[in-house]
């Protein structure tokens, strides 16, 4: 009777509950180190609200009338930029991602290689990669659509490799059994199991990719950033929100649009 | 010979789907002429860009020490507003979960984290770059918004998906409304919460390497301005030195979702 | 009588040291179903997927239709292996795609990817594919989804889809260990009035010895990783089975 009200209840095991106390206390070092060293002039941050609310107001009335000149033209070209940028960069991450994937590819230098490459160029952001580009290609979409392509290998390749990870096995081993090349082992066997992860990944890089091509134009690379970036230079605060709400809605209806999408293909 | 009377075919063709991919190609094909994306502006970059390729090796580590203060601005930067995005989405996650508020409180609380979420933090950086002035003032702040909407979101979402007997159990013991959260809703969503902040704090880490560009303190900055020096093996560096970070940053995140099982 | 496949010496270690094949001699005559029957973890499954070297075996030959299948490069082995079919416990069917597309899988190692690609499928083997659903008595079902039907009409598509390949050979990986008593029964008289009415030898790897009697010409025991037992079904005694299985229990 005594030896079993001796056993404690523990939730967690005393490794894990190392584990545990080494992140909390990781994190908490480092959010005070960060808080203390961090250069903040502390006038800025007190006037801070005041500021904000200041160009807020500058922003009031919305330059509507900006809109069909100034505007809709670069915004639909931000929505080109995407697109293509999108499927430039699905296109290239195929192979990679079958690279990449240990039970596709099973030479671990290949994959470690392949890996190497996608993780290189998803931490490069869009940003940076748009300056690569406008450096070598000059500026406008061209630098625009490369950028976003080149940064979404990273995640699309990765998204893509885990999903050929955790394909059936014994499907392809039938495929092989029966003498297929390797191709066709990858058409038919391969690509119906991850068809759903492969539109899914595909909708929702397009969906990140709309944002991100609206500001490629501060640097120069293509869109409706460069409207924005002169407005913001010229204090047209008011032409400002106006492109500001033109994003807005174009972001908010891609994102519908990709909902309703994912619900139809997937 | 038991073949049925009408001639049966092999793979009925999908008109829907056939549709939808010429429309995809035509679009293309549109959209790339528009923009004037043509082959010969191509091929003729790819010329200059094997010259880039040149200067940017072999990458310059001599101004190290701009560089390290760059880094750990940046670092500084991705850790504050992910512990600032942290706690203040907490509170709005939970205000907007339609589960368990009235509308009143649901809605506007998803409003804010809809607009939070939808403008890239660049533009963010800018805005308030615009008003708190240049520095790490203006990145956190930026970061910091980007967080409550996009793990706003995500949170919600998950609070979304528990199970509400749980809930009721816990209220049926006639706990109050603070231990409902922490015995009922807590544990469900625990381990997912950690997954999210993880992954917040590496988006986090990203972006903090490239607001600088629009002033809003960090590496960002170091970087635009060794481009327009054309001091193109400083950028390498710097490049490099992202590269190693953000790598080091996914390591962690996954040890992180290990110790907590996420 | 020529031995349509023979296996001489078959060795295999997963672990250095520790061989799940110990030496395997068999013929094969170019008739006939063959059971290859034993415990869990003797090695059957490990002879039947040596032979097409889904397993790399570590020593010896396997000598089908003149050639020696272990020793062949890669692209002779592909051109080797349309001519053995092969039927899984688990069907590996592609679940995603019709009955139809997983039957013409079978002519995968025919015709070039891109013509499977636009399923441009030459109309010969279309109407085989016909044919072979109505023989296993599918034909209602050639564009249903592959994970829609039963396990039974699964496996039939996976006996359909080998007899696509117009085989020389048929191997069988337990295919009936995933199904219920009755069906197992069908799956395996069908795989037998095929197999007569084509003339190929059928090797099965199976675990349930009363089909195995039934069904088969020939019965290979395996115990150990070695042959113990190797003749017709009728002349299995319990002392054979006793030492191919161990303990006396389940014989009850």
């Amino acid at each position: 009777m005594s030896a079993a009200l001796e056993r404690e209840w523990r939730r967690f095991t005393p490794a894990e509950r190392i584990g545990r106390f080494v992140v909390y206390f990781c994190v908490v070092a480092a959010v005070v180190a960060s808080l203390r060293t961090v250069e903040v002039i502390p006038e800025f941050l007190y006037d801070a609200p005041e500021q904000i609310g200041d160009m807020l107001r500058r922003m009031w009335p919305v330059a509507w009338q900006h809109y069909p000149e100034g505007v809709h033209a670069p915004l639909v070209d931000s929505l080109h930029i995407a697109t293509l940028g999108t499927v430039l960069a699905v296109l290239m991450a195929v192979p990679v991602a079958f690279l990449a994937a240990k039970n596709v590819t099973p030479q671990p230098a290949l994959n470690y290689l392949a890996k190497l490459v996608l993780v290189a160029a998803r931490s490069v952001n869009t940003l940076i990669w748009a300056l690569f580009f406008v450096a070598v290609f000059g500026p406008g979409s061209l630098a625009g659509t490369l950028a976003i392509a080149f940064h979404s290998i990273g995640f699309t390749g990765k998204l893509l490799g885990e999903a050929l990870e955790e394909s059936n096995r014994g499907t392809i081993e039938a495929l092989e059994a029966s003498g297929a090349p390797w191709l066709s082992v990858a058409l038919k066997g391969y690509w119906p199991q991850v068809r759903p992860a492969f539109w899914a990944i595909v909708l929702f890089r397009w969906d990140i990719n709309v944002r991100e091509s609206a500001v490629l134009g501060l640097v120069g690379a293509g869109g409706v950033g460069m409207a924005l970036d002169t407005a913001l230079n010229l204090f047209q605060w008011d032409r400002a929100a106006m492109i500001l709400v033109a994003i807005l809605a174009v972001v908010v209806a891609a994102e519908v649009a990709t909902t309703q999408l994912r619900k139809r293909i997937i | 010979m038991a073949r049925t009377g009408s001639n049966r075919s092999a793979f009925p063709p999908d008109w829907w789907a056939r549709g939808a991919w010429l429309l995809l190609l035509v679009y293309l094909l549109y959209a790339a002429s528009h923009l004037e994306l043509t082959p010969a502006r191509f091929a003729a970059g790819l010329e200059h860009g094997a010259r880039f390729l040149a200067r940017l090796f072999p990458p310059d580590f001599r101004r190290w020490e701009l560089l390290v203060k760059g880094m750990v601005e940046s670092l500084q930067i991705a850790i504050v507003a992910s512990a600032l995005g942290t706690l203040l989405s907490l509170p709005l996650a939970l205000l907007a979960a339609r589960n368990l508020m009235p509308v009143w409180a649901s809605w506007p609380a998803r409003a804010v984290m809809v607009v939070c979420r939808s403008f890239h933090p660049v533009i963010v950086a800018i805005l308030f770059v615009k008003a708190v002035g240049f520095g790490a003032l203006a990145g956190i702040l930026a970061l910091t918004v980007a967080s409550v909407g996009f793990l706003g979101k995500l949170m919600t979402e998950a609070i979304e998906e528990i199970s509400l007997k749980q809930v009721e159990a816990v209220r049926a013991t006639g706990a109050p409304f603070a231990s409902v959260v922490t015995y009922a809703v807590v544990p469900q969503v625990f381990s997912r919460f950690v997954g999210f902040a993880s992954y917040e704090t590496d988006a986090n880490l990203r972006n903090s390497t490239m607001i600088g560009i629009v002033g809003a303190g960090g590496i960002g900055g170091t970087l635009f301005a060794a481009f327009q020096r054309f001091d193109f093996d400083f950028v390498c560096a710097i490049v490099l030195t992202i590269i190693a970070l953000i790598m080091a940053g996914e390591v962690l995140t996954v040890q992180v979702k290990k110790a907590f099982k996420a | 009588m020529s031995a349509a496949l023979s296996v001489r010496g078959l060795v295999k270690e997963y672990v250095p040291g520790k061989p799940v094949l110990r030496g395997i001699d068999l013929d094969f005559e170019a008739r006939g179903i063959s059971a290859v029957i034993g415990p869990s973890g003797t090695g059957k499954s490990t002879l039947i997927r040596c032979i097409n070297r889904l397993v790399e075996p570590t020593a010896g030959q396997v000598i089908f239709e003149g050639q020696d299948l272990v020793a062949l490069p890669r692209g002779a082995l592909r051109m080797a292996r349309r001519r053995i079919g092969m039927v899984f416990q688990e069907y590996n069917l592609v679940e995603r795609l019709s009955v139809m597309e997983n039957l013409l899988c079978g002519r995968l190692g025919y015709v070039s990817p891109l013509k499977a690609w636009l399923r441009r499928y030459p109309e010969r083997d279309i109407a085989r594919a016909f044919e072979l659903l109505d023989i296993v008595g599918l034909g209602e079902f050639a564009q249903a989804r592959a994970d829609s039907l039963s396990g039974g009409q699964r496996q039939r598509v996976g006996i359909a889809r080998a007899m696509m390949q117009e085989p020389r050979l048929l191997l069988a990986d337990e295919p009936t260990s995933s199904l219920d008593p009755k069906t197992s029964v069908e799956i395996m008289g069908l795989m037998q009035t095929l197999a007569q009415a084509h003339g190929f030898p059928v090797i099965i790897n199976i675990h349930n010895v009363e089909l195995a009697r039934r069904f088969a010409d020939r019965v290979v025991g395996m115990t150990a990783g070695r042959v113990v037992y190797d003749g017709t079904p009728e002349r299995i005694t319990e002392d054979h089975l006793k030492e191919i299985y161990g303990g006396e229990d389940w014989l009850e």
